[in-house]
C-alpha cells in the first residue's frame, strides 16, 4: 500500500511523475512536487526524529523553514548531508532519508530513558552538574554529553560536490516571492529596473501555493502564475527560485543561498555546482518575506499529529495530503477556521474547533458554523494524549483572564491536532543589518519599526495579513524601490487584483495554555521542541535571577536548535514576560542573526579549494624550467620559488650538499625573478630614498648600487633589498619577496601624506623583470659568454656596480651583487625574455658545470655569511643594533624609525641580539629553527620557568664548513662569544651549543669581491 | 647561442595549438590571448598643459582624464590607473620607441615611464556567459548600465588583481592580468566555466 493519505486530486505534486525514496530502509512513493515530509506524511508516516535532549518522539510539525522537528540525513558516503529539514527537502528519485539522534531506531529509542529521568533535568543541568572535578571535564563528561546528544552525522570523506560564488549588483532586491513579493517586482520590473526576485521555494507564489484565497475571481495561485509569466519577459529581472535571502548586512549587501542542483540528486548532474552562493549588493531591497504562526503552548503539545494550523493547510491544499483522520483545531484567532474548513471539505473530520475566545465572528467563523462543526468558545485544551502519535486532547473551559481552567474535562479522540496563536510576521532580515522592531498589539506580535538603509518591508513580514493589503503594500514597496534607483515616482503604476471579503474578529492573546495544575507540577509545555525547553524552564530562568531575554536563551538554551526558535521564540519571550511580570513589549525578542537558515559551508568555501585556487599561485617566467628540472617548490608570500632540485635517488641533504658545493666551488643559478621592484623616479628621489633607509643615499653615484633596510615608524626593521641608482632622480629598489606589496604602500603612504612636497613617482615593476642570478667563482666566466656591451673586469665593474647591455642580444641590466659571499652577477631582462636568457645562460654554463640552486640553498649560503633575511630572522620586534648594523643608521639625518632607536627599551643593554651558534656533542646536529635557548643545562628538570636567554632563527647543515650552523638572538650575545647555551627539546633532548659570530665562512669577504 | 631570440608568454604553456584544436565549439566562453603588446606606464602631472600636451603630441590621443575611463586610438590604449598613472599599451615590440618619444617629449619634466610590456598580458573574455564567469571572482558590477565601453577598473578576479574593461555591452572583456598571476587566472577562468561547456581558446 503506498501513500494511503493521499488526497485524490488537487495540490501542486505531480501525480503523473512517481518517485521512489528511502526513509530509514524502507522504500517509499512520492511525487515529483513533494517534500520529504510530505511524501512521509502520504505514507502515513509523521514520527520522524527524536528530541535533543530528552529523546522524545518528533513528528513532522511545520512546513518549512520553521519545522524544529523533521531533521534528517540524506545519502550516504562523502556526499550525505546531515540534519536536513524533510519539510525543505525535495524529492528526487533515489532519496536516501535516515532519522538522526535515535538508537536503534526512530521508534525504539534507547535514549528516549532520559525522558523519564526529565525532572532531575531542568535548564542549567548541566552547568550545575558537570562542574566536579575538573579533571572530568574533557575526559568524562563532553565526550559522554557529545554522544548522547547532537543530531546527524558529518561525513569523513571530503565533500565530492561543486559550490560555488557569485556576485551580482541590483537596483531592486526582492526576497519572498508570495504575493506582495510578486507585486513589488511586477511594479519594479516593468518600469526597466534591474530586479532580483528570490524566493526558498521551488515555486514562485508563496502563500498561494498553500491555500484556496481568491484573486480577479479566480484562485490566487492563476494570478502568480501570470505575474511570474511576464517577470520572466523582463530583460532585466532576475528570478532565484530554489534562493533562500540568509543574511542582509550593511549597504544592500544580502547573501542569498542558491540550491541549484539539491532537488536532482546527492551530486550534481552536471558542471553546475550544487549550490551557489549569491553575494548581492542592491540599491533597494524589498523584503516580503512573510509571516509564520506560532503554534499554541499546551501540555504535551510536543507529540507527532500536533502541527501548526497553517502546516495542515499546506499539506493539505499544496501536497494534495491528508495529515489525519480526526482533527481538533485550537485556536486564539480566525486564521485557523480556514484550516478547519480545509480539513471539512477534503473529508477529515473536524472533532471540534477550541477556540480560547468566548465569542468570535467573521466571514471564516460563519462558514465554520454553517459547516456545524461544533465550536467551544471560550475553552482551551489542557492536554494530550498519545505514544508515539497524538490520540486525544483534554479541553477546560477558560475563566475570563485566561490564567486557569475549571469545569468538566471533554476528553476529545484525535489523531491531528491544527494549534494556532497568531502569526509572527519574518522580520529577520529586517533585523540582520540593525532595523528596529516594536510590539503590535493588534497582531500581539513584533513588526519592523525603523529599517536600515534603503530598505521596505511589505505585506505579512509587515504585520499586515490580508490577501489585498499585501498586494498593494507590494506594489507601493516595488514603486518606492524603483523611484529610489529614479524608475518613475513613488506613485503606484500597476493595478492590483481584486480581493475577497476579508473582515477578521481579533486575536485573543495567549502565550502560555494554563493547565490543571501549575508549573513547575504541569505536565510539559514545550516552547523549543527541538532542544526540549518549556514554559517550566523559562519560570526557573526567572526563578534563578535571569532578567534579560538574551540570557533567559542563553541559560534555557530555547532557540538554541537549528531552527532557530522560529517557531517558539516570540512565545518563549510571551512566557518570560509573565514570568517577570512585565510586558512583552519591553521584553522583547532576542537577536537575529544571520544566517536565516543553516549554510552549508561549501558555499562559502566556493571554489577557493585546492593547491590551485585556495589562493593566488604566482609563478616566474622561468617556472616550467624548473618543473622540468625536478624542483621542488616552497611557497614565498603568493609565489612558488624553487625550493631544491633533487637528482633521483638523492635525499634531500644530498641535493643541497650539491647545490652549495657546485655554487661555492664552479658556478649555481638562482631565479631572483620574485623579489620585489620598484621603480624611483623623480627630483627628489635621492631625498626620498634617504628619508625611507637608515643609511646615506645622496652621494651614491649613477651605476652604482647600496644595501639598505627600512624601519617602521616603532625602529623594527621591516624590510631590506639592494636598491641601483639608474640616473641622477632615478632609482631601482629592490625588496623582498614576500615584502613586496607591503612596502610599496609604505612608500606610497609616506608619499601621499606625509611628504606631498616630495616629487617622486614609485612604479611597480615586480613582474616586469626575470632576474637571473649566478654566483660562484666561475660566475664571470658564463656571465662573459651571455652578456655583451660591458667590461666585466672587477676593476671596471666592481662589485655593487651595474650596468645596461645586452643579454643574449636581448637588452638587459646586469648588477654586480651576492647574496651567497661568492662573486655574484644578477642579469634582468625584460620578462617576457627570461626563458630565452635562461636557456642561453644554461647552455653558457655547461662548460663550468653549473648548477641550478634553490632558495633551500640560498638559505645556507646566506647564513654561512651571516646576512639576514628579512622575516625569517627578524620578526618585527627587533631594531639594527640588535644585528649589529651600526655602520648603516647614519646620524646625519632623519629617517623613518630613527626617533624610535632612542627609545629607552631599544637602548637596553639586555636587549637580545644577532649570533651564530655552533652545536658541541654532535657537530652535524641541526637545532630546530625557533627553539629556545637556556643557561639551565638540565632545563627540563630544572623548576619552571627556567629563564629564557634566546632562540634559534635559521638553522641548516653546512656542508662547506662540514657542521650544523644556526643563527639566534640571545641576550648581550655579542658579548658572550664561545659562552655555552643549552637547547632543550620536546622530545626531552638538551642540544649544547656554543655563541659564535654570525659570520661562518670567509669573514673578510675577498670571495666576492674579485 | 645561434637560436633567435624568443618571446614567452605566461600563458605559453596553456594556450597552444592543441588546446585551441581542443576547444569545444559551445563552449560559454572563449579566451583569446594578445601577448607581447608594448605596454608602458606613465606617471605625470595632468593638469600641467606641457605634460598633457606633449603626451598628446607622441601618442596622438589625449589621455583620459576622467576616474577609470579609456581612450582609444585603435594602435594605442590608454587606461586611467590614478591621478598621476595611466597604463599606455601599443602594438608588439612599440613599447621602446614610444617610450623614447614620450621620454624626448617630456625631457625636463617631472614624469616617469616603465617599460611594463613584461609585467603584463593582455586576454580577451567573449561569449554569452562572460559576465556570468566574470561575476564568479569580481565584486564589480559588470552589466552594462554601470561598466560601459571607454570604462575601465582595476580589481579582484578571484585572488588575481587585473585591469579590466568592457569591449561589447556585457559580451566580451578584456583583461590586463599581471604576468605572474597569468597561469592562476588561467586555471580559475577553466574552471569558472565548466557549467557553461568549458572555456574555448582562440588565436
Amino acid at each position: 500500500m503506498s501513500q494511503t493519505k493521499r488526497l485524490q486530486s488537487g495540490g501542486r505534486i505531480d501525480r503523473s511523475k512517481p518517485l521512489t525514496f528511502t526513509f530509514n530502509g524502507q522504500s517509499l512513493q512520492g511525487y515529483e512536487g513533494d517534500t520529504l515530509a510530505s511524501a512521509l506524511l502520504a505514507n502515513g508516516i509523521s514520527l520522524v526524529s527524536r528530541s535533543f535532549k530528552l529523546h522524545r518522539p518528533r513528528g513532522i510539525m511545520g512546513a518549512g523553514a520553521e519545522c524544529p522537528n523533521s531533521l534528517v540525513q540524506v545519502g550516504r558516503g562523502a556526499g550525505t548531508i546531515p540534519n536536513l529539514r524533510a519539510t525543505q527537502t525535495e524529492l528526487y528519485q533515489g532519496l536516501e532519508a535516515n532519522s538522526v539522534n535515535c538508537w536503534p531506531s526512530v521508534k525504539f529509542d534507547v535514549n528516549a530513558v532520559t525522558g523519564l529521568f526529565s525532572p532531575l533535568l531542568p535548564a542549567g543541568f548541566y552547568y550545575k552538574t558537570f562542574k566536579w572535578p575538573k579533571s572530568w571535564w574533557d575526559k568524562v563528561y563532553e565526550p559522554r554529553i557529545r554522544k548522547a546528544a547532537g543530531f546527524g552525522k558529518a561525513p569523513t570523506e571530503p565533500d565530492p560536490d561543486r559550490y560555488d560564488k557569485k556576485n551580482r549588483h541590483c537596483d531592486v532586491l526582492i526576497v519572498g516571492a508570495g504575493p506582495a513579493g510578486l507585486a513589488a517586482a511586477l511594479e519594479a520590473g516593468r518600469r526597466g529596473a534591474r530586479v532580483i526576485l528570490c524566493d526558498e521555494q521551488n515555486e514562485f507564489g508563496g502563500s498561494l501555493l498553500a491555500n484556496r484565497q481568491y484573486l480577479d475571481g479566480k484562485p490566487g495561485i492563476e494570478w502568480a502564475k501570470t505575474a511570474v509569466a511576464e517577470l520572466e519577459s523582463l530583460e532585466e529581472v532576475t528570478l532565484l527560485a530554489r534562493t533562500t535571502a540568509f543574511g542582509h548586512y550593511h549597504h544592500g549587501f544580502v547573501s542569498l543561498l542558491e540550491r541549484v542542483t539539491d532537488h536532482m540528486g546527492l551530486t550534481s548532474p552536471d558542471g553546475r555546482p550544487r549550490q551557489r552562493q549569491w553575494r548581492v549588493r542592491a540599491n533597494q531591497v524589498v523584503l516580503a518575506t512573510g509571516a509564520i504562526e506560532r503554534p499554541l503552548v499546551f501540555c504535551n503539545n510536543d507529540r507527532p499529529g500536533i502541527m501548526p494550523a497553517s502546516a495542515v493547510s499546506t499539506y493539505i491544499n499544496r501536497y494534495g495530503v491528508r495529515p489525519g483522520q480526526r482533527a481538533v483545531v485550537f485556536t486564539n484567532n480566525d486564521s485557523a477556521y480556514q484550516t478547519a474548513l480545509d480539513l471539512n471539505d477534503h473529508g477529515i473530520d473536524v472533532a471540534a474547533i477550541v477556540d480560547v475566545r468566548p465569542e468570535s465572528d467573521s466571514v471564516l467563523v460563519d462558514r465554520a458554523r454553517k459547516e456545524e462543526i461544533p465550536i467551544y468558545g471560550g475553552y482551551a485544551v489542557v492536554d494530550t494524549r498519545g505514544g508515539q502519535h497524538v490520540s486525544g486532547v483534554k479541553v477546560m473551559r477558560l475563566n475570563g483572564r485566561g490564567d486557569g481552567v475549571y469545569g468538566e474535562i471533554h476528553h476529545l479522540d484525535c489523531d491531528l491536532v491544527a494549534s494556532s496563536g497568531g502569526w509572527n510576521p519574518v522580520i529577520h532580515l529586517h533585523s540582520h543589518p540593525g532595523g528596529t522592531m516594536r510590539y503590535d498589539e493588534s497582531i500581539a506580535s513584533f513588526v519592523p519599526d525603523q529599517a536600515v538603509g534603503n530598505t521596505y518591508n511589505a505585506g505579512a513580514c509587515n504585520g499586515n495579513f490580508a490577501l489585498g493589503g499585501c498586494i498593494t503594500e507590494g506594489l507601493s514597496a516595488g514603486a518606492t524601490a524603483a523611484a529610489g534607483v529614479g524608475f518613475g515616482s513613488e506613485d503606484i503604476e500597476g493595478e492590483a487584483p481584486a480581493t475577497g471579503k476579508q473582515q477578521e474578529s481579533p486575536l485573543r492573546p495567549m502565550w502560555r495554555v494554563p493547565s490543571r495544575k501549575a508549573i513547575p507540577r504541569a505536565p510539559k509545555q514545550f516552547i523549543d521542541v527541538q532542544n526540549d525547553q518549556t514554559s517550566a524552564d523559562v519560570y526557573l530562568a526567572v526563578r534563578e535571577g535571569y532578567r534579560s531575554i538574551e540570557h533567559i536563551k542563553r541559560y534555557t538554551a530555547m532557540g538554541f536548535g537549528t531552527d532557530q526558535g522560529k517557531l517558539g521564540n516570540i512565545n518563549g519571550a510571551g512566557i518570560a514576560a509573565e514570568a517577570l511580570g512585565e510586558d512583552i513589549a519591553k521584553v522583547g525578542t532576542t537577536t537575529f542573526r544571520p544566517a536565516y537558515t543553516p549554510v552549508t559551508m561549501g558555499a562559502f568555501a566556493g571554489r577557493e579549494l585546492g593547491p590551485e585556487r585556495f589562493h593566488a599561485v604566482r609563478k616566474t617566467p622561468m617556472h616550467k624550467w624548473h618543473v622540468d628540472h625536478g624542483a621542488l617548490f616552497e611557497n614565498v608570500g603568493d609565489w612558488k620559488r624553487p625550493w631544491y632540485y633533487p637528482k633521483p635517488g638523492e635525499s634531500m641533504r644530498e641535493a643541497l650538499d650539491r647545490e652549495s658545493y657546485q655554487t661555492r666551488h664552479a658556478v649555481g643559478v638562482l631565479d631572483a625573478s620574485t623579489l620585489g621592484k620598484i621603480d624611483v623616479r623623480g627630483p627628489d628621489a635621492a631625498e626620498f630614498l634617504n628619508r625611507v633607509y637608515t643609511s646615506g643615499w645622496k652621494t651614491m653615484e649613477v651605476g652604482k648600487a647600496r644595501y639598505g633596510i627600512m624601519l617602521s615608524e616603532d625602529g623594527m626593521i621591516m624590510d631590506d633589498g639592494v636598491s641601483a641608482r639608474i640616473a641622477e632622480d632615478h632609482y631601482h629598489m629592490t625588496t623582498t619577496t614576500g615584502g613586496a606589496a607591503r612596502v610599496l604602500g609604505h612608500l606610497e603612504e609616506y608619499l601621499q601624506t606625509e611628504w606631498p612636497e616630495l616629487q617622486v613617482y614609485l612604479t611597480s615593476t615586480t613582474d616586469q623583470w626575470a632576474a637571473i642570478s649566478l654566483a660562484g667563482p666561475h660566475a664571470r666566466d658564463v656571465v662573459a659568454k651571455v652578456v655583451s656591451g660591458v667590461d666585466l673586469s672587477g676593476g671596471a665593474f666592481p662589485f655593487m656596480t651595474w650596468r645596461d647591455c645586452e643579454a643574449a642580444g636581448v637588452p638587459a641590466r646586469l648588477f654586480r651583487i651576492s647574496f651567497s659571499g661568492e662573486l655574484g652577477f644578477e642579469i634582468n631582462v625584460q620578462a617576457n625574455y627570461g626563458q630565452y636568457v635562461w636557456d642561453a645562460v644554461w647552455e653558457a654554463g655547461q662548460e663550468y658545470g653549473i648548477t641550478p640552486y634553490g632558495t633551500e640553498t640560498m638559505h645556507i649560503l646566506r647564513a654561512e655569511k651571516g646576512f639576514i633575511i628579512a622575516g625569517q630572522d627578524t620578526d618585527g620586534s627587533v631594531n639594527p643594533m640588535d644585528f649589529g648594523m651600526h655602520g648603516l643608521l647614519s646620524k646625519k639625518k632623519d629617517y623613518i624609525g630613527r626617533r624610535s632607536l632612542s627609545r629607552p627599551d631599544a637602548m637596553r643593554e639586555d636587549r637580545e641580539q644577532f649570533v651564530g651558534l655552533v652545536t658541541l656533542e654532535d657537530p652535524k646536529e641541526i637545532i630546530p629553527e625557533g627553539a629556545q635557548l637556556v643557561e639551565e643545562p638540565n632545563a627540563n628538570e630544572a623548576p619552571k620557568p627556567v629563564p629564557l636567554h634566546g632562540y634559534v632563527t635559521s638553522s641548516y647543515y653546512s656542508s662547506t664548513l662540514g657542521h650544523s650552523i644556526a643563527l639566534a638572538m640571545v641576550k648581550r650575545g655579542r658579548e658572550r662569544m664561545d659562552d655555552v647555551l643549552y637547547s632543550p627539546q620536546a622530545d626531552g633532548r638538551v642540544i649544547q651549543c656554543r655563541i659564535t659570530s654570525p659570520v661562518f665562512y670567509d669573514p673578510k669577504g675577498e670571495r666576492q669581491n674579485v | 647561442m645561434s637560436e633567435a631570440i624568443r618571446q614567452e608568454s605566461p600563458l605559453v604553456e596553456r594556450i597552444t595549438s592543441g588546446r585551441k584544436a581542443a576547444s569545444p565549439s559551445d563552449a560559454g566562453i572563449t579566451l583569446r590571448e594578445r601577448p607581447f603588446l608594448g605596454c608602458v606606464n606613465l606617471r605625470g602631472n595632468p593638469d600641467d598643459p606641457d605634460f598633457t600636451d606633449a603626451v598628446k603630441g607622441v601618442l596622438g590621443l589625449a589621455l583620459p582624464s576622467g576616474p577609470n575611463t579609456v581612450a582609444d586610438s585603435g594602435d594605442i590604449t590608454a587606461f586611467w590607473l590614478a591621478p598621476t598613472e595611466w597604463f599606455v599599451r601599443t602594438g608588439a615590440n612599440a613599447e621602446r620607441d614610444l617610450i623614447a618619444g614620450l621620454e624626448e617629449a617630456l625631457a625636463g619634466q617631472h614624469i616617469a615611464t616603465n617599460d611594463v610590456t613584461g609585467n603584463f598580458t593582455t586576454v580577451e573574455l567573449s561569449g554569452p556567459h562572460a559576465r556570468d564567469v566574470l561575476e564568479k571572482g569580481c565584486t564589480l558590477d559588470l552589466h552594462p548600465r554601470a561598466f560601459a565601453p571607454g570604462q575601465c577598473a582595476q580589481t579582484l578576479l578571484g585572488h588575481a588583481g587585473i585591469l579590466i574593461r568592457p569591449l561589447a555591452d556585457g559580451q566580451a572583456f578584456e583583461i590586463v592580468v599581471r604576468r605572474s598571476f597569468a597561469d592562476y587566472m588561467f586555471i580559475w577562468l577553466e574552471d569558472a566555466t565548466v557549467e557553461y561547456g568549458g572555456m574555448a581558446v582562440s588565436d
